[in-house]
């Protein structure tokens, strides 16, 4: 399904969750609401669910299908809605957890009891506990919890799916298979899915599209490469991934830190006395020896070889700490000890200006 | 788990004077202010025989005077019970203006004397109070009648239920309803089917609490009901009347009832302690990062 927010800001109190904020989801598309805490990402998923009403404003609509729903309430808007701490019915079992979405619908629209069971026997088959039926939420560790947190919700068969920071309580390993797995449902059971993360990786990795929202705006809407590589803003850049901030300064169109030059922008910057340049960690290249670029000295302070890369942090002659990541045969190449001195040299930057960004 | 070998710890590393007086201060001070008061209640109640201690139950006051506690705590529990559930989803459910001036209200009659509630009731609905000479000119007499009674013992049983089951609301949060609610139910299925099933102990152990005290209260009821005997008197105004005129016997017969009350209400209240203690740990538990 298809939706369309416009113009919706939320206020509570002198808090502002939301600032005037439009977003068209496609239909059959998992878009990513990605921020950190206080960004207003879970809030405006909870607008489009109808569990917060935006603030009163002509322009303002959401739209389901080019129809507005604003006055429609939760219940009527055929989502599914999953809570991060799985908000499961206690003192239910599971069986009677994903039932309850059709055991309470009018009489007149109520499915037989048969098949109430077949429904939640083939989605207890879809999230594969079978056999889980008699338990009661305490019995089931986390990751099952919130598999059927999601049948329930699956269960009345909503137009789109709603998912609250789902993994947020998890450790790592069980939200990594999670994730996957949440990707593969949501192409087999071709719904709409909006997923609310503060786990850029997790974002990255799952979506379609990804929303980066900060301080109750959206920074960047775009594919995952897209704002990984052409980031809109230094929030974007800083919020996925690692980055090293340099304060150096634009000369005639290439940024400039401490009189080397920094290559691989290829837009046109004005040039400016003051520009903040980000570069990631790898990409900035490390030498023994001062190669034909200009290069910067830098002490190794720190060298971290647990992962597929090694993540080394040295120290610039300005005392400033930047962190490099190099493949383990170049380390193995460098011959790297703590305390060495070498070159690096960025190779890639991204450069922000003050009060003009490109 | 931990906390607890912890502490025993802790208990076993004071040398054995310190535990042993310790110990017997508490058991000593028990016996002789709870356990042997209960006691003599008992031993006065069947001093002069099984016969004279029923007989006190055939006399035509004593039963009016359970009827009447009977009806009051019949009447008040039930409302305080609808009320209370309905301050307490209001306060742990949602944000509104003059919220903690609610609490603080609900609390009020903790804080006073139950003499003042009585008198206050003297004042609005009195002869001489505010509303006395309406009610009169309609014939409704509501102090010094059945009316007034009931309404001093609401007054005064009025936070038990409400204050029991808000920390618990609280603590449980609201994700469960939206859940219920996002999956089509409606208001009243969510409160039948979710929120009630989840403080239905801790609505029991204030209904047990709230009962107790509507059948004991004292302080209130007497200044409202002016102790007409076989009319307006409860059951401990009839036991205060009962010893005023030095019998002791029938006296005591009424006040084991009290205490019987008493008793069971603590059983109860143990019981449910326990099963709450599962409610409140399990709906902590379903909140904290699992591993698995």
């Amino acid at each position: 399904m298809s939706i369309e927010i416009k113009n919706i800001s939320k206020t509570f109190g002198s808090f502002t969750a939301l600032k005037d904020i439009s977003l068209k989801i496609e239909n059959g598309e998992l878009i990513s609401l990605l921020g950190p805490s206080g960004s207003g990402k879970t809030t405006l998923l909870r607008v489009i669910a109808g569990m917060e009403s935006p603030d009163p404003n002509p322009d303002s609509q959401v739209l389901f299908f080019g129809e507005d729903v604003a006055r429609r309430p939760v219940g009527d808007r055929k989502v599914g809605f999953v809570f991060q701490h799985y908000a499961l019915f206690k003192h239910m079992s599971v069986f009677e957890n994903i039932a309850f979405g059709l055991r309470v619908r009018p009489r007149s629209q109520r499915p037989a009891e048969s098949a109430i069971r077949d429904k939640v026997h083939s989605l207890l088959n879809l999230i594969q506990l079978e056999g889980f039926g008699n338990r009661f939420p305490k019995q089931l560790s986390g990751g099952q919890r919130q598999r059927v947190a999601l049948a329930r919700a699956l269960a009345i068969e909503p137009q789109v799916l709603l998912l609250d920071e789902p993994f947020g309580a998890l450790d790592a390993k069980v939200r990594k298979g999670l994730r996957d797995w949440l990707r593969s449902l949501h192409d087999e059971l071709n719904t709409t899915t909006i997923l609310v993360t503060h786990d850029q990786e997790e974002a990255l990795e799952v979506s379609d599209r990804v929303v980066v929202m900060n301080q109750a705006k959206i920074e960047q809407v775009g594919a995952p490469d897209d704002v990984f590589h052409h980031p809109a803003s230094e929030f974007v850049i800083d919020f996925l991934g690692n980055v090293n901030v340099f304060h150096g300064r634009v000369n005639q169109g290439q940024p400039v830190l401490e009189n080397i030059q920094v290559g691989g922008s290829s837009e046109t910057i004005p040039d400016s006395e003051k520009a903040n340049v980000y570069v990631r960690p790898n990409d900035i290249s490390i030498d023994r020896t001062p190669t034909g670029k200009s290069n910067m000295a830098a002490t190794v302070t720190r060298i971290n070889r647990a992962g597929v890369q090694a993540k080394i942090s040295l120290e610039l002659s300005s005392k400033e700490e930047i962190r490099v990541d190099v493949s383990m045969e170049q380390l193995q190449e460098l011959h790297l000890q703590l305390g060495d001195s070498v070159f690096v040299h960025p190779n890639k930057a991204r450069v922000f200006v003050p009060d003009f960004t490109i | 788990m931990s906390v607890n070998a912890k502490d025993l710890q802790k208990g076993r590393n004071d040398p054995l004077w310190v535990r042993t007086t310790v110990i017997s201060i508490s058991v000593a001070f028990v016996a002789l202010m709870l356990v042997l008061p209960l006691g003599v209640i008992f031993y006065e109640a069947f001093r002069k025989g099984l016969s004279a201690y029923l007989k006190a139950f055939q006399d035509r006051n004593a039963v009016r005077a359970i009827t009447m506690t009977c009806l009051a705590a019949g009447i008040a529990v039930p409302l305080n019970l609808v009320f209370g559930i309905a301050a307490s989803w209001a306060i742990a459910k949602f944000d509104f203006r003059g919220k903690g001036l609610l609490i603080a209200l609900i609390d009020l009659p903790f804080a006073i004397s139950p003499v003042i509630s009585g008198l206050i009731y003297i004042l609005v609905f009195g002869m001489q109070g505010w509303f006395g000479k309406w009610l009169e000119a309609h014939g409704i007499q509501i102090i010094f009648a059945v009316p007034g009674i009931i309404l001093a013992t609401i007054f005064v049983t009025f936070p038990f239920v409400a204050r029991e089951l808000i920390p618990l609301m609280q603590e449980q949060g609201s994700e469960e309803e939206w859940a219920a609610i996002s999956l089509g139910a409606n208001g009243w299925q969510t409160f039948w089917r979710v929120t009630l099933p989840n403080i239905k102990w801790g609505v029991l152990y204030g209904v047990l609490l709230c009962n107790a005290r509507a059948m004991g209260e004292f302080g209130a009821v007497s200044v409202v009901s002016s102790n007409i005997r076989g009319g307006t008197n409860t059951l401990p105004l009839h036991i205060d009347a009962l010893y005023n005129d030095y019998n002791s016997v029938a006296a005591f017969a009424m006040a084991s009832i009290l205490a019987l009350l008493g008793v069971v209400t603590l059983v109860g209240k143990s019981l449910l302690e326990r099963k709450l203690e599962q409610e409140s740990i399990s709906s902590l538990e379903s909140k904290t990062t699992e591993v698995s």
